[in-house]
């Protein structure tokens, strides 16, 4: 039945109403908790100290068997190399997969903050959240938060009640559906591969293989890519980690391939 | 100075000097090719090893070659480490208000002397004992270097040394590594070696 709460003026809910408003305020238990970053705070050079992760390839298809996502792991600042052991693939909750490049701190605090809300999502409505919905929480607060300085580009990977999904999402605030993204500054040198070797209908083991490729000749052309590739498979069942290959390992493992193949 | 990235680095042993250098040319954050010659062998007793904007320093080369040339028909003997230095500091100083984007290190024996030396783009002449670096992860490498370090090693104590202070110099810097190559320089002549790097 439709309440019309607006329209009763009786007088228990007026004394109702009273009571509410002498009450002081109620927090939000978690909310309230959470120290949401504050735009107005910012200072204009802070932006030029905090750089990091800028160099990064990520890439993340659908196939007939659901969902690849790979990344490598190099963390950049300027020339200098931060770290070769990063981890660029976030593990919301064990249906989706968020990627990181961009700011590093950026992408990881925002990307804990979704997985927050989609926990209080699933709470509130007894059900998952689907990759859309998600997504569209992120999107909604890149969008917030847009020309503060914000620097992530992500793609949120998952499996729903409507299959497997993927959504790019940017710290523009702009959010894409589609089959298959890359992201990064090497993403140029995996769409190289990605789509020279893409089919929907590959097996397991060529979709793993090709995401793996791709990655791989990122970190070789790009300066800013390297370290290990990492892969992941999202089925029904939610993801899955496939393998971590050391990058050199590949090189040696795909060059021996490459003589092999023109010593026939 | 990092739009094609490089690391050379020259030290200097028991009668004996290495230098050595990476392997990557690129356009910033793209690998074009992995084959590149960043150090140059001038005459029997001194290389140059040439870091910067590999245009300007393949230019560089050819007019060291042209001047070196000149210098054996005039003189009929060949350029020492320190007078080629001395000519590299002056030919760099000619472009002083629109220079070679080039930092070059000179490495030879003097007399049967290790001789080394650096400089910057405009030819300010730096002279060391030890060690000399140029490139885009001086820092990387100046720790190993200043650390490991240790006077009058033998050739191949030496190349050992230089091989391991590149190697994991370039380790920490995108935009220099994808190999190596180093030579060692003795009275009895020089060896050339390339090693094997990360290739991302």
């Amino acid at each position: 039945m439709l309440s019309l709460g607006a329209l009763d003026y009786s007088p228990r809910l007026a004394a109702r109403h009273r009571e509410e408003l002498d009450a002081p305020p109620v927090e939000h238990e978690l909310l309230g908790g959470i120290g949401l970053p504050d735009p107005t705070e910012r200072c204009d050079d802070a932006h030029d100290v905090v750089k990091m992760v800028h160099g990064t390839t990520t890439l993340a298809f659908k196939f007939q068997g659901g969902v690849i996502v790979a990344v490598d792991s190099r963390a950049s600042a300027g020339a200098y190399i931060a770290s070769q052991t990063v981890k660029k693939v976030i593990e919301i909750n064990p249906f989706l997969l968020g990627t990181m490049a961009g700011g590093a701190a950026d992408c990881s605090y925002w990307e804990r903050y979704l997985g927050m809300r989609c926990r209080m999502f699933e709470l509130d409505q007894k059900k998952r959240i689907s990759v859309a919905g998600a997504s569209k929480l992120l999107s909604n607060i890149t969008y917030q938060y847009k020309n503060y300085g914000l620097s992530m580009g992500t793609m949120i990977c998952g499996w729903d009640e409507t299959g497997p999904q993927i959504y790019y999402v940017d710290s523009d605030g702009q959010r894409l559906h589609g089959p298959l993204f890359s992201v990064g500054s090497g993403s140029t040198f995996a769409y190289g591969v990605l789509d020279t070797g893409y089919r929907y209908d590959m097996s397991f083991d060529e979709a793993c293989d090709l995401a793996r490729r791709a990655i791989f000749a990122a970190t070789y052309r790009d300066a800013y890519s390297g370290g290990t590739v990492r892969v992941y498979h999202i089925d029904v069942d939610g993801w899955h980690r496939i393998s971590e290959d050391d990058s050199m390992e590949l090189f040696f493992k795909y060059k021996a391939e490459k003589e092999a193949a023109l010593a026939k | 100075m990092q739009y094609n990235g490089a690391a050379v680095i020259a030290m200097a042993g028991k009668d004996c000097i290495a230098i050595a250098s990476d392997r990557r040319y690129g356009l910033r954050n793209q690998t074009i090719g992995c084959e590149m010659q960043k150090t140059f062998q001038i005459n029997d007793t001194t290389f140059v090893g040439l870091t910067g904007l590999m245009s300007d320093a393949q230019t560089l080369e050819q007019k060291f070659r042209f001047r070196t040339n000149m210098y054996r028909l005039r003189e009929e003997r060949d350029m020492s480490p320190r007078v080629f230095s001395n000519m590299v500091s002056s030919l760099l100083y000619e472009k002083r208000f629109g220079p070679y984007f080039c930092e070059p290190v000179i490495a030879g024996l003097e007399n049967g002397k290790p001789y080394l030396c650096g400089m910057d783009l405009l030819g300010a002449q730096v002279y060391t004992d030890d060690f000399i670096l140029a490139g885009d992860c001086t820092e990387a490498m100046y720790g190993l270097c200043e650390s490991m370090y240790r006077p009058d090693l033998e050739p191949d104590e030496l190349f050992e040394l230089v091989s391991q202070c590149l190697l994991s110099g370039v380790d920490r810097d995108c935009l220099a590594g994808w190999g190596c190559t180093v030579h060692v320089l003795t009275p009895q002549g020089v060896t050339t070696r390339h090693l094997k790097g990360r290739m991302d």
